[in-house]
């Protein structure tokens, strides 16, 4: 099995074997994390820019450290305050950077589809790290591992995926990961924030957070933009609380050993009882740290081993 | 100078006429339509037309000419030279110029720009509103006695209800009929194209086909309340194709028109993120193409316009959801609606219906007929001329056309406008 792309844009593109293969990958290169000197020559020489659009400080933050774990050189550029006020389209700007050879350019960007347009404009790799309402792949990925890690595989699973689907990348990203790899999805919130035609992306749709944890083995709560209130999406924080939060009382529904994840950043007592959250039953931390392994996975395929 | 069309298949569908017929032309009249071999050629130009169809000149009642103000994307003189090698003989021009053609000083200046090009004849269309701003009623009375043929705000909807009650009562004080552009904008909100499948699986904010519908029952009940004569403009949805085909059963004074890309694309040409497959109202599904298509057959829809909405790549060349609505169809319109022709979805005669006659009786304006008396606006089209879309080879300034390399069958070979012929190939 080889990986053959030149961009990592969206789980969507990817195959069940490419899934597996970075998996894999990703679990071996944990271990680097944990030695005394954490760092391996596999990148030297090569170049990571990021170019977020949109704020962030784990995403970004993590695939810094997943680039020199593996001695990748990094450079980081904050748009908001350089040429985007200037008036500079998307492509000019790509162009620029492109200029400055870097091997994979990440980018986060509030557009969806703004990767894919980056990625037809340039010769270097491009890596998703988030675009508007599309997809946000190395999440994904990074919960995956998660899920192969505590339960041992990831076919035959019942994945609960609660909140804001309407405007989650995450969520579409993680409902395709799942499903192309043998489990089941359930997506629930308010009809509000489920999208029309979820079905069509294969998975089982419901308004009932009860309905939607029960049985599970993995439960995903997504974080609420506080604005969606202001939008007329939700009526107050209270009722959302009572109605699409999770809370101890919920986790008896599941099964036994359900595990609890949670893109971040969290809102405490809204979308996840504070309870919940540190709880036996979270991995919201190892989801953090799997995400360092996996970001040092897809850089690897995509500018480092056999490509090289 | 006399012309002498010859030898080529006549399809006029003011008469219901599809023959071989030949067609005297003089003083930029026509003067004469009689059966082949019976109009002496005597010094006169002879235009040889053997298996070609002998139309009435196409008319485009839905075109973005951009000038005055944005001549970047297209000038009255290149648009209608796109209107004429697509086979157009007029277009009605919208007014979301800049300044906005609510005044009769900015449809006459169109009208000359026109004149002086010497392509395709203008009709000009005026704005409802004051700056198609939704307020105040702009001057209908010196608007048409400039020469404006009817009204709109396209581009946007007339959101108020009122005042479009007060615009279809004063436009029927002028005998102007409205256009609207059917659009709730707030249902639309930040949609950039179709909601659906498409939408969800790309993360792109949808505009659901409720938007438009909700705006044309509005506009539908409105023309019987006040007896305007209203137009809709740029139908999608199968859902107003419904509507507009019950009012029209009860009678109501109204008219419709799609567009070749809602019958031609559906919302799957977006992926990719394919800013050429940005238009507004969006590509909706099949079943939608299904509804345009009967609705083109059954009459509901009275014309084909192809909302020719030129953009450069500024407007383009960005993230989808940056980018600008609209494409350009002047130089497509033919081909694509002779599709439809040669699919046995539509026939000729109706197609050309559609394409001239139609929206010339929408707008009250001479053209879509080969009648006697009438003036010469003709279009010669070879049904079979095989030919591969190349938006680079086009009169129009811009490119933004997603239909191309596309290969379709059908074109136009000669336009001739008041008895001269503009363009041949």
């Amino acid at each position: 099995m080889e990986f053959r792309h030149k961009d990592l844009l969206g789980i969507a593109d990817l195959e069940p074997e490419e899934i597996r293969l970075i998996l894999d990958t990703a679990a071996s290169f944990k271990e680097i994390s944990v030695r005394p000197i954490k760092k391996v020559p596999t990148l030297r020489g090569k170049m990571m820019m990021t170019v977020f659009y949109e704020p962030s400080t784990r995403t970004r933050t993590s695939f810094e450290i997943a680039a020199k774990r593996l001695s990748a050189d990094t450079q980081s550029l904050t748009v908001a305050a350089s040429s985007v006020t200037k008036g500079e389209t998307l492509a000019d700007t790509a162009h620029n950077l492109e200029a400055m050879k870097p091997d994979v350019l990440v980018i986060r960007h509030p557009a969806s589809g703004a990767p894919h347009f980056l990625a037809q404009r340039l010769k270097c790799g491009v890596i998703n790290a988030g675009d508007g309402l599309h997809e946000h792949p190395t999440q994904a990925l990074l919960d995956l591992l998660t899920v192969q890690e505590a339960k041992g595989r990831l076919d035959g699973l019942k994945i609960a995926i609660i909140g804001d689907i309407a405007h989650s990348r995450v969520a579409r990203s993680n409902i395709y990961g799942f499903t192309k790899m043998g489990s089941q999805v359930t997506v629930a919130g308010p009809a509000t924030l489920l999208p029309p035609y979820l079905e069509t992306l294969g998975a089982t749709v419901t308004t009932s957070l009860l309905e939607a944890v029960t049985g599970a083995d993995v439960i995903i709560m997504l974080r609420l933009q506080l604005e969606r209130m202001g939008q007329g999406f939700i009526s107050t924080l209270r009722e959302y609380r009572d109605y699409f939060g999770l809370a101890p009382r919920h986790l008896h529904l599941a099964k036994d050993d359900v595990i609890i994840m949670h893109p971040g950043p969290l809102n405490r007592g809204v979308e996840i009882s504070p309870e919940v959250a540190d709880g036996p039953n979270s991995l919201i931390l190892e989801q953090v740290t799997n995400g360092v392994a996996v970001r040092m996975a897809v850089l690897y395929f995509l500018i480092g081993g056999e490509k090289g | 100078m006399s012309l002498l069309i010859k030898g080529g298949l006549v399809v006029d569908p003011s008469r219901h006429l599809e023959e071989p017929l030949d067609l005297l032309v003089d003083k930029g009249k026509i003067v004469a339509v009689e059966p082949p071999g019976q109009i002496p050629e005597n010094g006169r130009r002879i235009i040889s037309a053997p298996g070609l169809v002998v139309a009435p000149g196409l008319v485009d009642m839905h075109v973005h000419l951009r000038e005055p103000g944005e001549e970047y994307k297209e000038t009255i003189a290149t648009g209608t030279r796109a209107a004429v090698q697509g086979g157009f003989t007029a277009v009605a021009a919208m007014p979301n110029t800049l300044p906005v053609n609510d005044t009769a000083a900015v449809t006459r200046l169109m009208l000359d720009q026109a004149r002086d090009a010497g392509n395709a004849r203008v009709y000009p269309v005026g704005a409802v509103s004051v700056g198609s701003k939704g307020q105040g009623l702009s001057e209908y009375g010196d608007l048409k006695a400039a020469g404006a043929v009817a009204l709109t705000d396209d581009g946007l909807p007339v959101s108020s209800s009122m005042l479009m009650r007060r615009a279809m009562e004063y436009a029927r004080t002028f005998d102007l009929p409205i256009i609207s552009h059917c659009e709730d904008l707030e249902l639309r909100a930040d949609g950039v194209m179709n909601e659906g499948r498409i939408s969800l699986q790309l993360g792109l904010k949808g505009i659901p086909a409720a938007a438009e519908e909700v705006m044309v029952y509005r506009d539908l009940t409105l023309a019987r309340l006040t007896g305007a004569r209203l137009h809709i403009a740029h139908v999608s949805t199968g859902g107003s194709v419904a509507i507009i085909r019950l009012a029209k059963a009860m009678g109501l004074p109204v008219t419709a028109e799609s567009a070749p890309h809602y019958f031609s694309l559906t919302e799957a040409a977006v992926l990719g993120y394919d800013t050429n497959a940005k238009v507004n109202p969006p590509l909706r599904t099949d079943m939608d193409v299904a509804s345009i298509k009967e609705a083109l057959r059954d009459g509901t829809l009275d014309a084909i316009a192809s909302d020719h909405a030129p953009h450069s790549s500024l407007e383009k060349e960005v993230e989808f959801t940056a980018a600008a609505f609209g494409l350009i169809g002047l130089e497509t319109s033919l081909g694509l609606t002779l599709k439809l022709v040669h699919a046995g979805e539509l026939s000729l005669l109706q197609a050309i219906d559609r394409l001239s006659t139609g929206p010339a009786q929408v707008l009250g304006v001479a053209g879509g007929t080969l009648a006697v008396g009438a003036a010469a606006d003709i279009t010669l089209i070879d049904l079979n001329r095989e030919w591969t879309v190349d938006a680079s080879t086009f009169a129009s300034k811009s490119r933004n056309c997603p239909f191309q390399g596309w290969t379709l069958k059908g074109k136009a070979v000669m336009t001739i406008v008041g008895g001269k012929v503009v363009w041949e190939e």
